[in-house]
This record gives structure tokens, C-alpha cells and sequence, in this order.
């Protein structure tokens, strides 16, 4: 069963085994609204936890992507250069945007589950 | 992820509210501290139907956090020609110009709009930018002490923009159909005074309502009871000026920037080109001369990434020649577009540069502007 974990900064990560696909919240989208480009990273590369692999632009602004956990990229979610829309539409599912090798399994550790993300989105709203 | 001044609050100082706040935050408006007020950045349906909507339609705008004023006195058209570039002298009574405060080296310290109320010239209405107006006002009284300056605090600014907005707002304002582009005319509205000016600030045509803070809701209320109108936010607003090629202050214009580089040579009439006698006259005569070494063009990027502002600007050989003051994505044309300043001879539309946007460069070429038509209220002369 796969299970989600997120960052203090609106990043998800939903596990499947040694790997999971990093997205950015719903709250996240709604907070920047209409997405109108996705800039991912190049397949193969390696991220160190925190470091910045994607990028969102909403008409307003650029936003970094950090990866929650370090890793090799095995996949990136294409369908978003073409339609970036689909971040706003299903953020959580279809708008994932990367997938991590996940190197070191006790980062997960450090991130928050759905339980604590969603009193931290408590303080936001 | 960095939310970009979105959840980060400003908390130097508490942000003003505008007559219309209760509305805003009933609408769904995600409020954001803008220029020292709560303001609406989009409301639910988001920026880009918020856009589209109001290409087609008819936007309401609260832009209540703009200066207004009268300034009046004997000469206060003549003795305000010493502040800005404009030709008030030369402006029929009833009619508007867009104009700037410069300083003594050319710059640029606001853009405004002003209206020439009487035929004697003796009183004028001025609509300035909020992040300016302390600043514009404390200009006014330094320069011009003898003329008295009214600044309008009691009052709510509201512009409705689109091209159905005259049609939905003489049904409210009757007779406003009938104003022709910049110009302001005077109404009553259950027994008050509105002044309306058809201008805007979204290349369609539109209004801007001038309506005391104590009804400035009910009026609100009103147009958006109608199925033409939506509440707009100020997402919206900045990708609908920026399409229309029209400077923002803080982006475009600024304290170092003269108004010839802006390419707002059309503000300035010819008389005043001569005469000269407002601050910073030298270098616009200069650079109306001689030619200026950067000025304003829009840019269209190739590729779906947008580029922001700051971003540089560099030519097909890699050297950096300008910087990019306003960009994102154009809801119209479906592509990213910027303004921003480079050489004259690199100025030609069709010239191909490219944006330095993270350290890469995105493909770009110079386009004319506005970007979009704009289809401002002209009536044909015969």
C-alpha cells in the first residue's frame, strides 16, 4: 500500500517501495492558482534532500520545488509540459511532477504525515 | 516549495481596507497586503477566467487604494505643467490626460491621470498610484503651496472594464454611454456624486467611478447583480495592463527612467516639447533629440517558460543589453509574454533576443505593442 508523506513547504511524497513520486499539494496549487508552466528535471539526475529539481510558474510567479528526500529522478510526468493545467485539476494524483530512488529510506522520517501536514495547513489558512 | 507573497504576511505594518473588503472576502477573494491595502489577488474562477472574462464581458475592479484629488486655485492648470510633461493647459474642460511626475534629472516619480474640471483651468481632478500617493501629495504642497489640494480620502475608486461596460452601466449611470474616451463627466447615483472617467487600464474600453466610501458597496452590489460583470482581482489586472503594453510604476517606470525611454512620447504635446519647464525638461529634449540608449519594448517568448521580472536580457551573441520589468503569461494569446528596456538597435520588432531565466537562455524576439488591440472607446470623426 502506497503512503504519503509532506514537507513543511507543500511537497508530497507518495511512496511505493524504494521510490516515490514527488508532487506539490492541493493547498499548494490553490495557494498559487492557474499553473501555466512546469519546468522538470532531467531524468537521472541526482537530488539531495531539499534541493531545488523542479520548478511551477503560475501567472503570478515562479515557485522552486524541493525533493523531500534524496535521490536518483527515474521519471518525470511529461504530460505537464504540455498541460500544466492538470497540477491545478488533481495535484495529489495525475499532477505528480517527478519520481525519486529514494537513497536513504530514514529521511522519510523527518517528513509529516497527512495527520500533521493538515495542522500545518490549519495555521496557513 | 517558496508560496511567494502569498501566505507570508506583512507584518510591519497592518494593511488598510477598502470599502469593498467584506465583499471581497465573501466572494472567495484570496486577499493579499498590495501598496498598504487588503486586496483581492483573484477570487475563485482564478486569474486566467478572470482575465478572459473581462476581454469579453465587464470587470469591476476595487482600486479604492489609489490617490485621488482635486487641486485648485487661480492657474492651477498652468502651475501643474510645472510638475509633469503633460499638456493641461491645452486639455478641453471635461477631458483627461495620462501624464507624469518627473524629477530633475527626467525621471520618473509616478504616473497619473488628470482631468481638467472648469474651463478656466482653476481646478483639476488627480488620480494617482497608491504606493505613490503620500509621496505625490507631499510633492503637490511643496511645489505648489498656493493651490489647495483636496485629497479625497472619503472616497472609493471602482473601474468596470470590458466591452460590454458601457452597456451594463447606463442602465446604473444613465448618460455614460455617451462619454467619449478619456473624459469625465459628473453624476448622481441615489443622491451622490459620482465622477466618472471612461478610461482604464485594461486596453478595453471601460470606466473608472469615483463613488463616496459610504455607498462604494451598494454600488459594487449593483453592477455585480448584473450577469455581464464579475469581481476581478489584481492578478487579473496586471496581466490585462501588460497585455495592453501599459506601464506599471515600480516596473516600467521608476525614479531613473525618463519618459522617452518608457516610449510615453505620445504623452507629451508638442508645445510642451518646446516650452519645456517641467523637471527633468533637459533630458526629454535631450533624448527627444538625440535618441535615448535603452527604451520600452515588448517581448514574446518562443517557448512556454515565462520570464519574470529582473530577468535579463541578452542579444544573439550572449551579451547582456537590457533587463526584463514586467512578464508572465498572457492569458489571451495563451503564451508568455514580458516588457522590458534594451539598446534602440535591438528595438525593431522582430529582433531576436533571448531572457536568461535561471541561467538559461529562452528564445525571444521584440514584438509591437500592446500585445492584445486595444479597443478603447473612439468615436469616429467626421
Amino acid at each position: 500500500m502506497s503512503k504519503t508523506l509532506y514537507t513543511k513547504d507543500h511537497e508530497y511524497i507518495r511512496i511505493d517501495g524504494d521510490t516515490g513520486a514527488v508532487g506539490i499539494t492541493d493547498f499548494a496549487q490553490g495557494q498559487l492558482g492557474d499553473v501555466v508552466f512546469v519546468e522538470l528535471p532531467q531524468v537521472g539526475a541526482t537530488h539531495k534532500k531539499g534541493e531545488a529539481a523542479a520548478v511551477v510558474e503560475s501567472v503570478k510567479a515562479a515557485s522552486e520545488v524541493y525533493t523531500p528526500v534524496a535521490g536518483d529522478v527515474i521519471e518525470v510526468n511529461g504530460e505537464l509540459e504540455d498541460n500544466p493545467a492538470i497540477v491545478n485539476e488533481d495535484a495529489g494524483g495525475k499532477g505528480w511532477f517527478f519520481k525519486v530512488k529514494i537513497a536513504d529510506q530514514s529521511e522519510l522520517a523527518c517528513l509529516l504525515d497527512e495527520a500533521a501536514y493538515k495542522d500545518l495547513i490549519a495555521t496557513l489558512a | 516549495m517558496t508560496i511567494q507573497n502569498i501566505t507570508s504576511q506583512d507584518i510591519s505594518a497592518q494593511p488598510e481596507r477598502t470599502p469593498l473588503y467584506a465583499r471581497h472576502v465573501a466572494l472567495g477573494g484570496r486577499m493579499t497586503p498590495f501598496a498598504g491595502y487588503e486586496l483581492p489577488v483573484n477570487y475563485r474562477s482564478g486569474i486566467i477566467a478572470e482575465h478572459l472574462f473581462t476581454r469579453e464581458n465587464a470587470g469591476l475592479f476595487d482600486v479604492s487604494h489609489m490617490g485621488q484629488a482635486f487641486l485648485s486655485g487661480a492657474d492651477a492648470a498652468r502651475k501643474f505643467e510645472s510638475l509633469v510633461p503633460g499638456d493641461v493647459c491645452g486639455l478641453a474642460p471635461g477631458r483627461t490626460r495620462y501624464t507624469q511626475f518627473t524629477n530633475e534629472d527626467g525621471g520618473v516619480l509616478d504616473d497619473l491621470m488628470v482631468t481638467r474640471l472648469d474651463a478656466a483651468g482653476e481646478k483639476l481632478f488627480l488620480v494617482v498610484n497608491a504606493a505613490c500617493k503620500t509621496a505625490d501629495f507631499e510633492l503637490l504642497r511643496e511645489k505648489l503651496p498656493e493651490l489647495r489640494l483636496e485629497i479625497l480620502e472619503d472616497r472609493a475608486l471602482l473601474a468596470l472594464q470590458g466591452p460590454r461596460a458601457g452597456s451594463v452601466l447606463e442602465r446604473h449611470i444613465p448618460g455614460v454611454a455617451q462619454m467619449v474616451f478619456m473624459s469625465l463627466q459628473e453624476f448622481a447615483w441615489r443622491g451622490a456624486a459620482l465622477f466618472v472617467t471612461r478610461s482604464g487600464y485594461t486596453g478595453e474600453d471601460g470606466f473608472e467611478i469615483s463613488v463616496p466610501a459610504v455607498i462604494a458597496d451598494d454600488l459594487a452590489a449593483a453592477l455585480l447583480a448584473e450577469e455581464e460583470v464579475r469581481a476581478i482581482g489584481l492578478g487579473a489586472r496586471d496581466s490585462l495592463r501588460l497585455e495592453a503594453g501599459l506601464c506599471l510604476y515600480g516596473h516600467e517606470l521608476d525614479e531613473t527612467t525618463s519618459p522617452i525611454e518608457a516610449a510615453l512620447n505620445w504623452s507629451i504635446s508638442k508645445r510642451r516639447r518646446q516650452e519645456g519647464g517641467f523637471p527633468g525638461a533637459a533630458r526629454v529634449q535631450r533624448e527627444l533629440a538625440q535618441g535615448v540608449f535603452r527604451v520600452r519594448v515588448g517581448l514574446a517568448l518562443d517557448g512556454k517558460a515565462p520570464a519574470r521580472d529582473g530577468a535579463e536580457i541578452a542579444d544573439t551573441n550572449g551579451v547582456i543589453v537590457g533587463r526584463v520589468t514586467s512578464g508572465g503569461f498572457s492569458p489571451s494569446l495563451g503564451r508568455p509574454i514580458a516588457m522590458g528596456y534594451v539598446p534602440p538597435s535591438l528595438s525593431t520588432p522582430g529582433t531576436e533576443l533571448s531572457l536568461i531565466v535561471r541561467g538559461k537562455p529562452l528564445a525571444a524576439h521584440v514584438v509591437a505593442l500592446p500585445f492584445v488591440a486595444t479597443r478603447y472607446h473612439r468615436v469616429a470623426k467626421n
